[in-house]
């Protein structure tokens, strides 16, 4: 059969202040008919470029791009008479309702109204959206959104349908119900999908993955193609005394091995080279099936130079820094958070994880001291937040989402203003700057302007930042969202040396996979606390019948499905 | 014309008007809030104006003049015993001219040597300065005519006999009014369009609607059709509070009067589009569209300062400004009447302008995002 999206030598770059970036560099592939094609990749590689490219939104710089057997250069028109495309803020009128907006978009597409009122009801079924037509599409919440959305697509049912990044910020329930109306469209309605995501986890998902980086398509295949080769080279490893930290980076620094990462109590390892694990003392190696983030850390890790060191001094002993207990926050009538009680000790890393609206940030805000609590305890470092908040903050280092970088400032400058503001003076601070500079490998771009820099290194500037007045207690959140796979890995690194070291993490996140990385965790529902413990035993509380342990993903869909019922 | 895809366009739009009422608030709450917040606040007139009386020493003669001030409408004199103390309240700027009246105006007026008489101003308004001295003068002169005929010794003077045409009880308000319309209706009309297109850039459904089959001219017609309706209605309002509040004259006819309102808001429509079209971010088309038309407007369109007067290449700069042929078009039309030789001419440029916004609007408007 024919290929609907056939690009070749694909490139498009734009103008980013005096320099230019190229978004995609010699993009070659094609899109099979019939089938669900992942279009994957971390923030910045080129995906929504490439999906606007198809969609006839952006013209190419150089080389060729067929959709349907069309020129999207010269006949764009055509192109989209055949297509359906969802961009990533899915194009929805907020002040109109449901109803209104399919009626706007069968309008614009020119669906005949005797054929309406079937389409409807099909999207309608497919979508569960039926009970809310005559509400107002911003009053939906984020994944009832992206559902609309979707069906304002397909109400003329395309014969390639382009989704850019449909499941981010969307809860994993939402992530879920949106992957099985793209597999009935596939199925049912013979659509051939093109679907571009930052998620790794689901490239399993699709039938072929198209793998993309930094502009460029470093490997296309079935996501097995992609994982086989790594067939003997993953393994489980445990260790009886060692804590699971210490192991890690451990396991990371050693000759052989290509990645480490948290899973469970154990160790997750890719070797370099399949055949016997390099294996010393008491470790516990066991084999499993490679997945598909090995090979995209495989693909294009570069040995880190410098693997991060945990300090060698173990910490004292774990002592409770942070305590709340029957905290509520309201917002007039509506209760945000209501009787969250939990505490975490020092050296520990606690995730806190939920839905969107699930209460995450207001409860983030309130153990910062941002926000005043309704009612209830709250005690972080020994100081009642009703109370002492200006003096429980100094003990806090908080990164926020958006990095709270000035980005015409230098590196350099940035990390004397925050020491400033922080209340650092003289050879401390002086002191504290080198260290930053140096623990965080900044000298290299300490001249650069903060909004110059990669993502990555806007992450560890944030931290370091955050790091100056060596806090006890670190709050992070989202602090990998739009962040690639491999600078996650070393960003996580460095968390676990500061837990090591005996600092207090509290982190939010919504990778799944991250959760992992905590030493406990709490899942937040609609501003209650629906789970607290170390993510095996939430994982464990999940077990069905037949005795299965879920993962964390699917643990965590029952819990909240188990909340809503 | 009027297509099914135009028709769901104008739906959408007139729905999202009546559901963000910001829209509506932006036609006619701030024509409303600024026409009377000028209206009242800004006038040219001098009314009541005081004004500092040092008779130095008091005489029949002295006390008439003092009363032909007191009984203008123009002036709340403030008698003085000093010299000293009247200057020292014209810096303190308690009063804003001082009359000198001097010891020797009896003698000199009998004697039928001119008479002096000194009047100091306040001279850091110059507008205000100058209009005080020609009002001082009028006063003068009536009394001095008056004077004469008394003594019967009226000479054979050349006497001006002034008629003014067009407004003639010299009401600033009635050339005032109809220019802060045009003002008002200038940002409103900008307003409208530029927040309108930017919002479907910044919220992403214009991405979604260019994949569609709709074409530009369809966009175009949709985003200006709902906002002409409702700029037309702060119009309108704000034309019938001219005349039944501010008590300006219509003098021509009201079908020219909505005629022309409506070129001059396609004019203004047509420049709020082509300012969100080249914007893309509701900020910046704000900012946009009260610095590229309000402020010109305000300066450059003759309604607050003669345009002759203006340097020349500021003359020519204010040639662009579509607020000067609708600010001479409703000065026309309110204080004098339709007067087609001038009126023509000015709808003539507002058409060309009209053209050139909506044509670069198109022009800059793609089916593409760059």
């Amino acid at each position: 059969m024919q290929a609907v999206l056939r690009a070749a030598q694909l490139c498009k770059g734009f103008a980013r202040g005096k320099s230019r970036v190229e978004a995609l560099d010699e993009v070659t592939f094609e899109v099979r008919p019939g089938v669900v094609t992942g279009l994957i990749g971390p923030d910045g590689a080129g995906k929504t470029t490439l999906m606007r490219l198809a969609a006839g939104l952006l013209l190419p710089d150089t080389g060729s791009l067929e959709v349907m057997g069309l020129d999207v250069v010269s006949t764009p028109l055509e192109v989209q008479a055949s297509i359906g495309y969802m961009p990533q803020r899915f194009g929805l009128y907020t002040d109109l309702s449901v109803q209104e907006n399919l009626d706007l978009y069968a309008d614009l597409q020119g669906v005949d109204p005797r054929a309406r009122p079937a389409r409807y009801a099909r999207l309608m079924e497919m979508t569960g959206l039926a009970p809310f037509t005559g509400r107002l599409a911003g009053q939906l919440s984020g994944g009832m959104k992206q559902k609309l959305g979707l069906a304002c697509t397909l109400v003329r049912p395309p014969r390639l349908l382009l989704l850019d990044e449909p499941t981010v910020g969307v809860d994993p329930v939402s992530r879920r119900e949106l992957w099985a109306i793209v597999y009935q469209l596939v199925e049912q309605e013979q659509m051939s999908v093109l679907l571009s995501t930052a998620y790794l986890d689901e490239a399993q998902r699709c039938a072929e993955v198209v793998l993309l980086h930094q502009g460029r398509v470093v490997g296309q295949g079935s996501p097995d193609a992609f994982s086989r080769p790594l067939q003997g080279r993953t393994y489980q490893v445990g260790h009886p005394q060692l804590g699971r930290r210490r192991l890690q980076a451990e396991l990371a620094a050693r000759e052989g091995v290509l990645d480490a990462v948290l899973q469970d109590a154990q160790v997750r390892v890719v070797t370099q080279t399949p055949g016997a694990p390099p294996q010393r003392g008491e470790e516990q190696w066991q084999a499993v099936a490679p997945r598909f983030e090995d090979a995209f850390v495989e693909r294009l890790a570069v040995p880190h130079p410098h693997p991060v060191q945990l300090p060698t001094q173990a910490p004292g002993e774990a002592r409770e820094v942070i305590k709340v207990a029957g905290l509520e926050r309201r917002f007039g009538a509506f209760r945000a958070v209501r009787d969250l009680s939990f505490s975490v000790h020092s050296g520990e890393v606690f995730g806190l994880l939920g839905a969107n609206g699930a209460g995450k940030t207001t409860t983030f805000r309130m153990l910062c001291g941002l926000l005043p609590p309704s009612g209830g305890q709250l005690q972080v470092a020994g100081h009642d937040l009703r109370r002492a908040a200006a003096r429980a903050r100094r003990e806090i280092g908080y990164m926020s989402q958006r990095f709270s970088l000035y980005g015409h400032l230098s590196v350099a400058q940035n990390l004397g203003f925050f020491a400033r503001a922080y209340g650092l003076r003289g050879d401390y601070l002086r002191q504290r700057i080198a260290w930053a500079m140096r623990e965080f490998e900044l000298e290299p771009v300490a001249t650069v302007d903060a909004v110059e820099l990669p993502l990555g290194y806007q992450q560890r500037l944030a931290m370091a930042a955050a790091l100056l007045h060596e806090p006890r207690i670190l709050f992070l959140d989202e602090p990998t969202s739009g962040v690639d796979p491999l600078a996650r890995r070393e960003f996580w690194a460095r968390i676990n040396a500061q837990a090591e070291a005996g600092v207090t993490v509290l982190v939010t996140t919504h990778f799944m996979e991250e959760a992992e990385y905590c030493d406990r965790l709490a899942i937040m529902a609609s501003g209650e606390l629906l789970a607290l413990g170390t993510p095996a035993q939430v994982r464990a509380r999940c077990t069905g019948a037949d005795g299965v342990v879920p993962s964390f993903e699917e643990a965590f869909i029952q819990l909240i499905e188990g909340h809503a019922a | 014309m009027i297509n099914r895809r135009l028709r769901a366009l104008l739906r959408k739009e007139f729905l999202q008007v009546w559901r963000d009422p910001s829209s509506i608030a932006i036609a006619f709450v701030l024509p409303v809030f600024l026409l009377l917040l000028f209206g009242f606040g800004v006038s040219m007139d001098a009314r009541h104006v005081p004004l500092g009386v040092v008779v130095e020493r008091p005489s029949s003669v002295s006390e008439s003049l003092v009363a032909a001030f007191r009984h203008s409408d123009y002036f709340a004199p403030r008698p003085f015993l000093s010299r000293q103390a009247g200057e020292a309240a014209l810096q303190a700027n308690q009063v804003n001219g001082l009359l000198i009246l001097p010891q020797t105006l009896d003698e000199q007026l009998s004697t039928g040597q001119g008479a002096g008489v000194q009047l100091l101003l306040n001279g850091v308004d110059s507008n205000s300065a100058r209009l005080l001295q020609g009002y001082v003068r009028g006063v003068f002169e009536g009394w001095l005519a008056r004077q004469q005929a008394a003594r019967g010794r009226a000479g054979a003077t050349v006497e001006a006999q002034p008629r003014i045409w067009f407004n003639p009880e010299l009401r600033s308000r009635n050339y005032l009014v109809p220019g802060l319309m045009v003002i008002n209706m200038t940002l409103v009309g900008a307003l409208l369009t530029a927040l309108v297109m930017a919002r479907e850039w910044e919220r992403g459904t214009l991405e979604a609607l260019m994949v569609t089959p709709v074409t530009l001219r369809e966009i175009l017609i949709g985003k200006t059709l709902p906002y002409f309706t409702l700029g037309m209605g702060g119009m309108l309002l704000s034309a019938g509070l001219s005349i039944l509040l501010f008590e300006v004259p219509l003098r021509g006819s009201l079908w020219a009067l909505i005629l022309f309102s409506a070129l001059f808001m396609l004019t203004a429509l047509g420049m709020g589009l082509l300012i969100s079209v080249v914007a893309k971010n509701q900020f910046v088309a704000g900012m946009a569209a009260i610095v590229s038309t309000f402020l010109p407007a305000f300066l450059l369109s003759g309604f607050l300062f003669d345009i002759d007067s203006m340097p020349w290449v500021v003359q020519l700069v204010t040639h662009i400004v579509a607020a000067r042929y609708f600010v001479t078009i409703l000065q026309t039309l309110f204080l004098a009447g339709d007067v087609w030789g001038v009126i023509l001419p000015n709808a003539a440029a507002l058409s060309l302008l009209a053209t050139l916004f909506f044509g670069l609007a198109r022009r800059q408007l793609h089916k593409r995002l760059e």
